[in-house]
C-alpha cells in the first residue's frame, strides 16, 4: 500500500492503494471516473487513454504509482461546465460517434494530436491516431471530426 | 407488460396513459397466438412523452430512428420524448436485435403506436372544442384548431382524455405517407452523442452499485476440459474475498478488479483439469469436409439439372473456398453488474436479447423468471456476438454467494477465447458456360458456415445450392449478416472467374445474368461513381480493380475498390472503395452513411488479415496485438452512395453493407496479378 497523490482532472486528490494498479482502475473504481473505458488491457486500442501532464497514455498499462505527483486529464475533465471542448464539439457535429465505447480514448488522443499538430495533415492525423481502435469501424468519420476540430480550434488562435 | 410491471413502470414515469399497441412479431417469436397487447408510449400529465422498445442500442442507431419514427407521428420535435429500451421490466418483448429487424418490424409498430397515440389526441381535443376531428390539426406537440390550441400536456392532463382513451381505437390508423415526413428521412446525429462524447454515458461496465465487488472467473486451460480439484483456501485467506466453486464454475469477487485478479491468481494453480484431445486452425477446412453431417439437414434449393448442365457445357470451373474462424470483438468485453434484493435479481448488462437472458439467468439461478429483471443500458458494440448471457450469469451468481452486488467484466482475452466466433466457411462450387457465354449450369456448396444468401441472383437454368451442417471445432453462432458474407465472397469472386473464362467485362457479365433490378440500379451507380470503364481501359501497374454485388435482409449492395499488391508478399493494400447501397426509403441517412461505412470497414478485416488461429483447445491469437482487426491505417478513400427508394419498404441495414467488400477486393486482386483468390484472408498467389 501506498499513498499516492496526483492531480485529476484540475483537482488534488490522493489514493492509498497498491501501487501497481493500473491507473484506469484506479481512476475508475475508487475515483469514479468511468470515461476511460477497459479495451484490451495490453495497449492495443486507446480505448483507455487519458493525459498524463498532456502526453497521451494508455492508463490500463500505466501502474498507478507512475503517476504520483502528475496531473491527469480524463474525457471528465474535458468540457468547461456546459460547454464541450472543440474536440468533443466536432465529434458531436460530426456525428462520429456509433457505440462511442472507443470515443473518450479518441477524443483525448485527438486533444493530443493538435497540441503537438495544430493542422494536422491526413497522414498525421492516421500517424496519431492509428493506436486507437474503433470496431464500429467509423474511421471516415473521425477522421473528419479531427479536420473539423483543428480547423476550429486554428481558427481561435 | 404484465399488471404488477404496469404498476411499477408508472409509479417511475408517473400519472398518465399507457398506449398499447399489438406486437405481432413479439407473439411470433414467443410462438404465441396473436392480439396481445404491449405498451409502447406513455403520455404524462407533464406533457413528457416515453417511447418503450425491447429493442437495445449497441451504436447501431435503433434508438435515434425509433425516436424519429415515434416525434414523426406525434408530430412533436424530438427532443420532446424520452426513451425507454432493452429492460425486460418496463418495456416491450420486442424480440432480439438482430437481422436488421429493427427497421422492417418495430419501427412499423412505434409508428402505429405513435399514430393511435395522435387519434387519442385529437379526439380528446375535439371534445374539449366540441368540434368534429377532422377540423382539427397536429402540429407542435399540439392539437389546434381555428379556434386554439391545447398542448398534449393539457390534454394528457383533461378528464377527455380520460373519456377519450375509453373508446376503442380505429383499426386503421393512418400512418403519415413517406411524402409529408417532416422527420423521418432527414439526417439525423444519433440523440446519445453528446453524452457518449461527454464520457457520461454508463455502459454496462460502467455500472456502479452499493458496496459492489468485482468479479473474475476461473478459465479452463482449453476447450473441453473439466475441473476435477481445486483449493480456494488461499483466496478465502484474503480480506473481503469471496471465492466459490459450483460444479465447474470458481470465480472470486473482491472490493477491487486488482484484489479479484490476486485471488484468483492465489487459486489457479491448486486447480487440476482433465484435458480433452481438440481439433486446431490447421486442417481445420479438411476437418469440416470430414465431420459434414449431409444427412442433417440440408437446406438450399435446386432448378433444372445441374448434372446436364454440366454435361453440355462449352467451359466448365471448379473451385473451393476457405473463410476462416473470425470474431466480433466490440470494444467493450462482455460485462454484467448483478445485485440481489428480497429474492429478486437485477442484472444490467449488454445483450442484444435481453428476454433470453432473463430466461437463461432463471434457469442457472433456479428462480423464476419474474424474479429476474435484465436490463440493457447502450452498450459498446455487438455486431451479432452478444446474444448470450455468460457475464450475466457469472455476476449474478457471484452475487448470490457475496450477499453483494458483483460487476464482471471479460478480459480481451477471455472474450477471444470464450465467446463464440463466426462460423468458418469450406465452399465448393462448380458452373458452367453455354456457348453464349451465359452460365448454364451452377452447383454450390457451403459446408458449415450457413444458409444465408445462399441462392444466387444470377440468372441461371440449372443450379443447385446447399448448406451442409458440420461439426464446429469452436463455439460459433451470429455474426452481422451470418453466412451470407462468405457465401457472397465465394460466389462473387468465382463469377469473375466465369467472366474471365467468357472474355467478358466482370460488370457486363453481371449484368446479362441479372434479373433483379434493384441490384441491377446499384451495380451501376457504384460502377459509375468508380469511373470503371474508363479504369478498366486505364490500368496502373502494380494495382487492380474488382467489383462485387449482392443481396440479402430485402436491402441491395454493390461495392468497386481499387488495390495494389505487395509483389513480394502478395499483400494487398486497399487503396480506393465506392459502395452503393439501397434499403428502400431511408429513415436516418446519416445514421445509414454510419452504418454503411462501419460495415465497409468492419468487412476489411476479415478480407484482409482477421483469422482465428487455434491449437490444443486454445486460441493461439487471442488479442489486438495478434489479432489485427482494422485501423486508420487500412482507410481507404472511401464514398458511399446511397440510393433513396421511397417507394419501397424501408428495410435495415446493420449487415448487408458488409457482403460486397471481401470480393470486390478479391476481385480486385484476381485483376492486379491474373490469378483467383480462393480465400480469406486474401493473399495474391504466387508463382
Amino acid at each position: 500500500m501506498a499513498s499516492i497523490r496526483f492531480s485529476v482532472n484540475g483537482e488534488a486528490r490522493s489514493v492509498d492503494t497498491d501501487p501497481e494498479r493500473p491507473l484506469l482502475e484506479v481512476l475508475r473504481e475508487d475515483l469514479g471516473l468511468t470515461g476511460a473505458k477497459y479495451g484490451c488491457g495490453e495497449g492495443q486500442c486507446g480505448a483507455c487513454t487519458v493525459l498524463l501532464d498532456g502526453a497521451p497514455v494508455f492508463s490500463c498499462v500505466t501502474p498507478v504509482g507512475d503517476a504520483q505527483g502528475h496531473r491527469i486529464v480524463t474525457i471528465e475533465g474535458l468540457a468547461a461546465g456546459d460547454t464541450l471542448h472543440p474536440v468533443q464539439q466536432a465529434f458531436l457535429d460530426e456525428g462520429a460517434v456509433q457505440c462511442g465505447y472507443c470515443t473518450p480514448g479518441m477524443v483525448l488522443r485527438t486533444v493530443a494530436l493538435l497540441r503537438d499538430h495544430p493542422a494536422p495533415t491526413d497522414a498525421q492525423i492516421v500517424d496519431g491516431l492509428n493506436g486507437n481502435l474503433c470496431r464500429c469501424s467509423d474511421y471516415r468519420r473521425i477522421m473528419a471530426a479531427v479536420r473539423r476540430a483543428a480547423a476550429a480550434t486554428g481558427k481561435k488562435s | 407488460m404484465s399488471a404488477v410491471n404496469r404498476r411499477e413502470f408508472l409509479e417511475t414515469a408517473g400519472a398518465g396513459l399507457l398506449i398499447l399497441a399489438t406486437a405481432p412479431f413479439a407473439d411470433a417469436q414467443r410462438g404465441g397466438g396473436a392480439g396481445t397487447l404491449e405498451a409502447r408510449l406513455h403520455i404524462g400529465e407533464d406533457g413528457v412523452i416515453t417511447l418503450l422498445s425491447g429493442k437495445i442500442e449497441e451504436g447501431q442507431g435503433a434508438l435515434t430512428e425509433l425516436a424519429m419514427a415515434a416525434a414523426e407521428e406525434l408530430r412533436i420535435p424530438l427532443a420532446g420524448l424520452r426513451v425507454v429500451m432493452g429492460d425486460t421490466l418496463e418495456t416491450p418483448n420486442d424480440g432480439t436485435t438482430a437481422g436488421s429487424g429493427t427497421t422492417p418490424r418495430t419501427v412499423p409498430l412505434v409508428r402505429r403506436a405513435a399514430a393511435a397515440a395522435r387519434q387519442l389526441l385529437v379526439s380528446a381535443a375535439s371534445r374539449r372544442f366540441s368540434v368534429d376531428a377532422a377540423g382539427l390539426e397536429v402540429r407542435d406537440g399540439a392539437v389546434q384548431s381555428a379556434g386554439g390550441k391545447y398542448s398534449y400536456a393539457d390534454l394528457a392532463r383533461s378528464p377527455d382524455f380520460a373519456a377519450a382513451s375509453k373508446e376503442p381505437l380505429s383499426a386503421n390508423i393512418a400512418l403519415i405517407p413517406v411524402k409529408d415526413w417532416q422527420i423521418l428521412g432527414k439526417p439525423q446525429v444519433r440523440l446519445d452523442t453528446r453524452k457518449l462524447v461527454a464520457g457520461a454515458h454508463r455502459f454496462p461496465s460502467d455500472i456502479v452499485r452499493p458496496g459492489m465487488l468485482h468479479g473474475r472467473v476461473l478459465r479452463p486451460p482449453s476447450y473441453g476440459a473439466t475441473l476435477a480439484a481445486v483449493d480456494l483456501c488461499e483466496a478465502r485467506k484474503m480480506p473481503g474475498v469471496t471465492a466459490m466453486r459450483d460444479g465447474d464454475f470458481v470465480a472470486c469477487a473482491a472490493p477491487t478488479a486488482f484484489a479479484a485478479r490476486k485471488a484468483l491468481a492465489a487459486i489457479a494453480p491448486t486447480a487440476q483439469w482433465k484435458t480433452a484431445e481438440q481439433p486446431s486452425s490447421d486442417g481445420l477446412f479438411d476437418y469440416l469436409k470430414r465431420h459434414a453431417r449431409p444427412e442433417g439437414r440440408p437446406q438450399g434449393q435446386s432448378r433444372g439439372s445441374v448434372e446436364k448442365g454440366l454435361a453440355e457445357a462449352r467451359i466448365r470451373l471448379k473451385a473451393s473456398y476457405q473463410v476462416p474462424y473470425v470474431q466480433h470483438a466490440p470494444m467493450e468485453t462482455r460485462a454484467a453488474v448483478a445485485g440481489w434484493q428480497d429474492g429478486q435479481c437485477t442484472v444490467w448488462t449488454g445483450t442484444s436479447n435481453p428476454a433470453s437472458v432473463r430466461q437463461q439467468l432463471a434457469a442457472t439461478l433456479g428462480v423464476a423468471q419474474d424474479r429476474v429483471r435484465v436490463q440493457v443500458p447502450h452498450f459498446g458494440g455487438g455486431f451479432g456476438g452478444k446474444h448470450t448471457a455468460e457475464a450475466a450469469t457469472e455476476a449474478a451468481r457471484l452475487a448470490r454467494e457475496a450477499g453483494r452486488p458483483v460487476a464482471v467484466q471479460w478480459t480481451r482475452a477471455e472474450e477471444f477465447t470464450w465467446a463464440y466466433f463466426r462460423p468458418a466457411a469450406l465452399i465448393e462450387v462448380e458452373a458452367a458456360l453455354d456457348a453464349d457465354n451465359a452460365i448454364s449450369a451452377w452447383d454450390f456448396t457451403n459446408y458449415n458456415s450457413g444458409a444465408s444468401a445462399l441462392d444466387t441472383p444470377y440468372r441461371i437454368p440449372n443450379t443447385r445450392v446447399r448448406f451442409v451442417a458440420s461439426d464446429s471445432p469452436l463455439r460459433q453462432s451470429s455474426y452481422r449478416v451470418l453466412a451470407a458474407t462468405a457465401n457472397n465472397f465465394a460466389r462473387e469472386a468465382f463469377t469473375d472467374e466465369l467472366a474471365a473464362a467468357a472474355g467478358m467485362d466482370p460488370l457486363e457479365f453481371r449484368l446479362a445474368h441479372l434479373e433483379n433490378e434493384r441490384i441491377k440500379n446499384v451495380l451501376n451507380a457504384a460502377a459509375q461513381r468508380f469511373g470503371w470503364a474508363r479504369r478498366r481501359k486505364n490500368r496502373r501497374p502494380g494495382a487492380g480493380i474488382g467489383l462485387a454485388c449482392g443481396t440479402e435482409k430485402n436491402s441491395v449492395v454493390a461495392a468497386c475498390c481499387e488495390v495494389e499488391v505487395d509483389a513480394a508478399s502478395g499483400t494487398p493494400r486497399l487503396i480506393e472503395v465506392v459502395q452503393a447501397f439501397e434499403c428502400g426509403a431511408i429513415l436516418n441517412p446519416a445514421g445509414l452513411r454510419s452504418q454503411v461505412e462501419g460495415a465497409i470497414m468492419m468487412g476489411v478485416g476479415p478480407a484482409l488479415r482477421e483469422e482465428i488461429r487455434f491449437k490444443d483447445g486454445a486460441i493461439v491469437n487471442a488479442g489486438f496485438g495478434d489479432y489485427q482487426v482494422p485501423r486508420f491505417r487500412d482507410l481507404p478513400k472511401l464514398e458511399v452512395v446511397l440510393l433513396d427508394r421511397k417507394d419501397l419498404e424501408s428495410a435495415g441495414a446493420g449487415e448487408t453493407p458488409i457482403i460486397a467488400i471481401a470480393p470486390a477486393i478479391a476481385n480486385a486482386v484476381f485483376d492486379a496479378t491474373g490469378k483467383p483468390v480462393r480465400g480469406m484472408p486474401i493473399r495474391a498467389a504466387r508463382g
